[in-house]
Formats: structure tokens, sequence, C-alpha cells
């Protein structure tokens, strides 16, 4: 009997201990980090010979895409791609709500369940330092993977650079790897109805005063002018990190307001500055008297529809939003939406901050060389072309493409559009400091953005943002 | 007895029945049987508890994106958790969120299985309807009821409108958006604890109510001293079901508020959830639902051992 009593315990202690063994060695093992990607050179360097579009022929390159204008451009394309490379292309897409969750859960998972994929250049900066993503400086600049054509030179610099950092938080962009490619961008812009505007005898404001001037007014008269429930400027308000970076960021950069300084390597938050505080408190009060309903549920799907719909008198957001309503009937206020560069800064700035939707690769790609070709013929001429003359792939990456006369052509019925996109281009950049709390900054920007909606004192507010931000980001 | 069960154990019965002789099963394999019969007991609690080690494991370090080779940091996350104002803030929303739906839906649920326990046409036919939004996954019903509470188009200001209440903004202030989740949750969950309390109803004994009757006790009466003792430990269990979820609820605050107006709807799973998946501090966001588990985990303990006195104090009324 005794040594049954034995026998059973020492079971369960070797039971207990086989199951302990696993989770102790999670430890040394760096919580399934795989080391074997680390410190190797690049695959690009094992492509040698001719260029060949052929080169990975009978491959198959996984891909993981948002829905979007942009993507539907691209699938309509990838027969092109399959009959100029012999590459088979499977993709999965996803809601934009939950496209970026499933990108970093897969991502940070260590598989290599797709091996490119879209991402902002923000996402660079949270992607970029775990090592996630592909340098693919090494693959453009070998002459063996990258053709002729693809011709790096044709990118307009700023969306280029914008991919490009050297994953030090605070270290500007334009420097170190290049982690993912231009492919389609935004720059933040006002779009307006012109025919309320011509109704009520207005004119796109030029400076931030005449804005929120313009946003009040509509909203009071625009319903007697026959426009029943009608408010004046669309914004997004959601707490989320995407409220901040259209037309927030730019407004905000335009008044030359930083949202972190960088001083030898220490990032500190500068949301709390007096002019800061200032603007935000404007920009607040401009969404109350002139915003939507339920501005805290806005994103730009939101702000987009309402312009369309005729419910915005203007739109201060990507050209893009504005774009997919203006487009022959497409929306009632189609035909009758104009472009305009917006507000200036008290100093005639018209820095704009933007959004790029970018190519990646996965770093554990099993399958780099394909999906370079991928990548390459994704983001080379003849697709971007084709793409933006036949779909709604606009604001274009290149600029032989933005001087097209098939593209001018296209976009010469938008009022303003191809002006408009003249004028800011140049002045248009990532306006954000790159640092890994980026997301977890502009949340919880948004979240104080609200409570200064809801009446709270901007002050106390953004004090209260820069010290929670200061040693996260510090 | 005893004999007959011996010999069956060592095949010998078999002998006596005139049939082929059994093999004596071997000893080791007998003392080996009490081993096997708990390996499916042992696996299951392993998959319970490994994942749940591991979890716990895990926040005892800095493990983030950004530190894939992390630290051991102790109890830091825990002492940063607890000293973050934004933690107890969302503590306080969750308790207010889980006290708030759990009793409205009791009350709720409780009235409404009173309605249906008389067993006429309409009250049959409303049972079918009333599980209806069970069946509605909680995400979506709550991206209908953000729909429906949309100020300029939503249906709910639309009725509201010819008594002067058309523009309210649902979910743009604090209180409004944390009444909004609850009336959502209220809508979903109601049903459950109807169901429950409806089951829990007819399987009450006629006789004491029978009993009241003959004495000529009041509906207010005998509802207060017979139905509801008795059914308090099915009600109990349906608040406890209720308590739990809600304590732990996320798909309807982040698909109708996402946490805001503000920081005013971010509960302790939205703040875990931002925290391990968006931002990607991963031993952080972790450290936030042991906080949330122990928090569950003691209420529903402290919520049980009362629903077992309720229970035998229940099972004493009929006598």
């Amino acid at each position: 009997m005794d040594m049954r009593v034995h026998d059973r315990r020492r079971f369960l202690a070797l039971t207990a201990a086989a199951s302990a063994t696993p989770l102790l060695s999670a430890c040394g093992t760096g919580f399934g980090g795989d080391e074997s990607t680390k410190g190797g050179g690049s695959a690009a360097n094992d492509v040698t010979g001719s260029f060949d579009w052929k080169k990975a022929k009978g491959k198959t390159v996984k891909a993981l895409l948002n829905k979007h204008p942009y993507t539907d451009a691209l699938i309509a394309d990838l027969k092109s791609f399959t009959a100029k490379t012999g590459i088979k292309v499977e993709y999965d897409v996803f809601p934009e709500d939950n496209y970026f969750d499933k990108l970093t859960v897969d991502l940070s998972s260590g598989r290599a369940s797709y091996d490119i994929f879209m991402l902002g250049a923000y996402m660079v900066w949270q992607y970029g330092p775990p090592g996630w993503l592909e340098d693919l400086g090494p693959w453009m600049s070998n002459s063996s993977a990258t053709g002729g054509e693809w011709d790096q030179g044709d990118f307009f610099p700023n969306l280029l650079q914008a991919d490009q950092w050297s994953l030090k938080a605070g270290a500007p962009l334009g420097q170190g790897g290049q982690y993912a490619l231009p492919w389609g961008w935004e720059t933040n812009v006002v779009a307006y109805n012109t025919e309320v505007f011509k109704k009520l005898g207005l004119k796109p404001a030029e400076t931030f005063d005449e804005l929120r001037e313009i946003s009040g007014a509509i909203k009071r008269k625009a319903p007697g002018a026959g426009y029943d429930g009608m408010y004046g400027v669309a914004v997004r308000g959601s707490r989320s990190w995407a409220t901040i970076h259209p037309g927030f960021m730019t407004m905000y950069s335009r008044y030359g307001l930083k949202d972190f300084t960088v001083d030898g390597g220490k990032i500190t938050p500068a949301m709390n500055s007096p002019e800061a505080i200032a603007f935000t408190q404007d920009w607040a009060e401009m969404i109350k008297k002139g915003g939507p309903p339920s501005w805290t549920s806005y994103t730009w799907y939101q702000c987009s529809s309402d312009l369309g719909a005729k419910k915005a008198g203007m739109l201060f957001d990507a050209d893009t939003a504005a774009y997919f309503q203006a487009v022959k009937g497409a929306s009632p206020a189609s035909g009758k939406i104009a472009f305009h560069p917006g507000p200036k800064g008290p100093d005639g700035s018209l820095a704009t901050n933007m959004w790029i939707w970018s190519l990646g690769m996965n770093a554990k790609s099993k399958n780099k060389h394909a999906a370079w070709l991928f990548l390459q013929w994704a983001t080379g001429k003849e697709h971007l072309r084709k793409a933006a003359i036949e779909g709604n792939h606009i604001d274009p990456v290149r600029k032989s493409v933005s001087q097209d006369a098939a593209y001018k052509d296209k976009m010469k019925d938008l009022e303003g559009f191809i002006e408009t996109f003249e004028t800011v281009v140049d002045q248009t950049k990532i306006q954000f400091t790159p640092q890994e709390q980026f997301f977890d900054a502009t949340t919880s920007w948004a979240a104080s953005l609200q409570e200064i909606y809801g009446g709270k004192s901007a002050k106390s507010v953004l004090n209260g943002l820069a010290n929670d931000l200061a040693p996260k980001v510090g | 007895m005893y004999t007959s069960l011996k010999e069956t154990d060592h095949g010998a019965a078999s002998h006596e029945g005139g049939g082929p002789p059994a093999r004596a099963v071997p000893r080791w394999r007998r003392s080996l049987r009490p081993y096997l019969l708990i390996v499916p007991a042992l696996l299951l609690t392993g998959g319970i508890l490994y994942p749940f080690g591991l979890g716990l494991f895990y926040t005892f370090f800095d493990f983030a994106a950004s530190k894939p080779q992390p630290d051991m940091v102790g109890l830091e996350n825990y002492r940063r958790i607890f000293t973050e104002t934004s933690f107890w803030n969302s503590a306080w929303v969750t308790v207010l969120y889980a006290v708030g739906a759990a009793a409205v839906e009791t009350v709720l649920g409780v009235g409404v299985a009173l309605l249906l326990h008389r067993s006429t046409l309409v009250g049959r036919v409303l049972e079918k309807i009333l599980i209806l939004p069970l069946m509605i996954a909680p995400v979506i019903a709550a991206i209908m009821w953000k729909l429906m509470l949309q100020p300029s188009v939503g249906v709910i200001n639309y009725l509201l409108k010819p008594f002067g209440l058309g523009g309210v903004q649902w979910t743009d202030t604090p209180a409004g958006a944390l009444l909004s989740s609850i009336a959502v949750d209220v809508w979903v969950y109601t049903p459950f604890v109807a169901i429950l309390a409806l089951a829990g109803l007819r399987s009450l004994p006629v006789s004491p109510f029978e009993a009241a009757a003959v004495d000529g006790a009041g509906w207010w009466f005998t509802f207060r001293r017979l139905t509801l003792p008795m059914l308090w430990p099915y009600v109990l269990v349906a608040v406890i079901f209720r308590f739990m979820d809600s304590l732990k609820v996320f798909d309807i605050i982040y698909a109708l508020t996402e946490g805001g107006p503000g920081d005013s709807t971010v509960v302790l799973q939205i703040r875990a959830y931002l925290e391990a998946i968006r931002f990607q501090r991963y031993s952080f966001g972790i450290s936030y639902m042991i906080v949330l588990w122990a928090v569950v985990y003691l209420v529903t303990m402290v919520l049980v051992r009362y629903l077992g006195k309720i229970q035998n104090r229940a099972a004493e009324v009929p006598k």
C-alpha cells in the first residue's frame, strides 16, 4: 500500500516536471524568438547573373491586403504579373478595421504565412525594430534582382524616404534601411461642395480662422438653404491613432507645431506647449460649432460618405477620401466636389502630413526572390500607370505617372485636383517623430482630443497626456 | 459477493461457465490502470493550466515586440499597473458596467419571465421571439445599435423627434457612451436571464402557491414570500454568469465606442487588448488580464458560496 502511494507521488511529480520543462525553457529560448534570421546577410545577395523576370517561375507568393480601391486595381492586374513572371499570387483581403490587427498578430508570431503585405509608413516604426520587415535596400541595389526599368529615381523622393529609417527612436526618416516601398499615397487637403459654397457665397478658407468660421457658417446656414442636416467640416474623431494623422496633424504642422522634440536622443512630448494647447482648443471648438454629430465615432469612411451624401460642406482629410465620392456617379455630390490645398499656417506654410500605402516583405519569408519580383512589379511604372488610368489608384507615387497625359486627362474634370496635388506634393511628408510608441501616443492623443471636445480644459488634458507619454517615449 | 468479484478479476468465473479460459490480467497492467484513467483528466487540466501558467510567467518579464529578448522584472508590471491612474479608471468603468448591466438584466429578465409564465398565446409567441437577441453575435448587435443611435440618421432619434428629443448625441458624452453600452448589453442578454428564470418558475412546486391562494394571499405577498425565495437560486446562477461576462466585456464596448470618448469606456479588457495587441507590450497586456482574472475569480467565488447557501435555504421552503 505504501509502495502504491509512493508510486503515485512519483508519477505526479514526473508529470509535473514534464509539464514545467517547456515553461521554463521558454525563458531560455527568448520567448519563441527566432535567432536564425538575425545577423545574417541579405537574401538579395543570393541572386546573381543577369536580371530576368522569369527567374522565380513556378513559385507562389502569398499576399495580405487591405480592402481598398488601390487593392482592387492591383487584383485586377494580377494576371499581367503572372504572365510576366510565371509566379502565382494568392491573397487574402481584410477590411481596414481588422487588417492591422491581423497583420500584427501574423508578423509577431514569426511565421511566414504571408510573403508580402500592405502597410503604412508609420507601421515601419512598429514592425521594423523587432526585425519583422525585410530591408529592401540590398534588393534595390542588386542589378541581378532589379530590372533597370524599375527606375528608383522616378519615385517622389519624400515618399521613398518615408519608408526608410535607421530603427532608432527619434532619428529622422530617409536614413537606414528601406523597410517598405511606396505604392499609393494620400495627401491631406480640403475638399468642398461647390454647390453649397456658391449658394452661401463662400470661398475656400485660406487661414485656419477662416476655416473655423466657414464651418460654423455652413452648419448654421446650409439647412435653411435646402441642405437639411448639413454641417460644416468632416474630420475624423474616433478614439484611434487614425484621427490624428490627416486634417489635425496637417493643420498642426502648418502652425509649426511638433508632436515631440528630440534633443540628444531624448524624446520629449510637445503637444502641451502653449501654442499646441491653443491650437488644439481651437480645433475642438471648430468641431463643436461646425463638425459632424457623433464626431467621436467618425472614421474616414463616415467623413468621406458625408461629403458624398451632401451631409458635409467640406472634408479636411485625404484627397482620395473625397476623390472616391467625386468621381462620376459615385455619390449624390459627384460633379460638385472641388479640391483646395486647405488653410495655410500663420507664415504661409502648406506643410502637409501624409499617409502612404506601402508594400513590405516579411523578413521570415521563404520565398523572398519571388516576393521581391512582385514588389518590383507592383511598384513599377507599367502597373502603376495602368492602375491610375484604368483603376482608382490615384495620387501616383511616381513622377512619370503624375505627369502622364492620360492620367491628367482622367483627372481634369475634378475641379482643383491636379492643381492641389501639384501645390502640396513637395511639402507633404511624415510630420510625426518616428518612434516605436507612435500608436500608443496617437491613440492617447485622440482620446485627449475627445475629452477636450467634451468640455475638459485643453491645458490640463494635454499636460496629463504629456506626463503620461514622457516615460514611455523617453 | 466478495469472492465472486475476486474470481472474476482473475478470470476464474469463465472457467466455471465452461467457456474458453480467459487470460489473467497481468499485475503490472492492473497497477497501471488507475494511472491511465486519470490521463484524460491530467491532459485537460494541463491544457487549461499550461497556457495560464505561461501567461502568468510572462508577466514577470518586460516582453514586448520592441524587446523580444526580455529581462526579468519581477512584479514591476503589476506595480506599474496599480500606480497608473488609467488602471483605476478602467477598473471603475468595468465595475460600473458589470454592476449596471447585471442588475438591469436581472430585474428585467425576472420581470419578463413572470409575464411569460402565464401560458397565453401571446406569451408563447413572445417566448420564441425572446431568444432572438441571443442568436446575434454581440459585436454585430453593437454595430446594429451604433447605427440606430447615430444622431442624424439613426432611427432612435427619429422616433424621439416628435417628443423634442431628436438631437441626442448618444455616445458622444462619457455618461451617454457608458449607458448606451449597458443598454446594448441589456438588449442582448436580458433574454438569457429571462429564459433561466422562466425555467426556474416552471420547476417550482405548485402546492405552496395553491395553499397561499386558499389562504387568500395577494400577488405581491406570494411573489415576495414564495416565488422570489424559491426562484432566487436560479436567478443567482444567471447573475453569476452575467456578472462574470460583464466584467470581461470587450466586443460590445469596442464596437460601439472603441473605449471613448476619452477613456470613459475603456474597460480592463480593452486596456489589455490595446496594450498586448495594438501597442505590442505583451507582458504588460497579460498582466492586465491576470489582474482581471483575479478580480473575476474572487467575485465569482463569493457569489458561488452565496449561491450554495441560498440553494440550501430554498430546498427547505417547500417543506
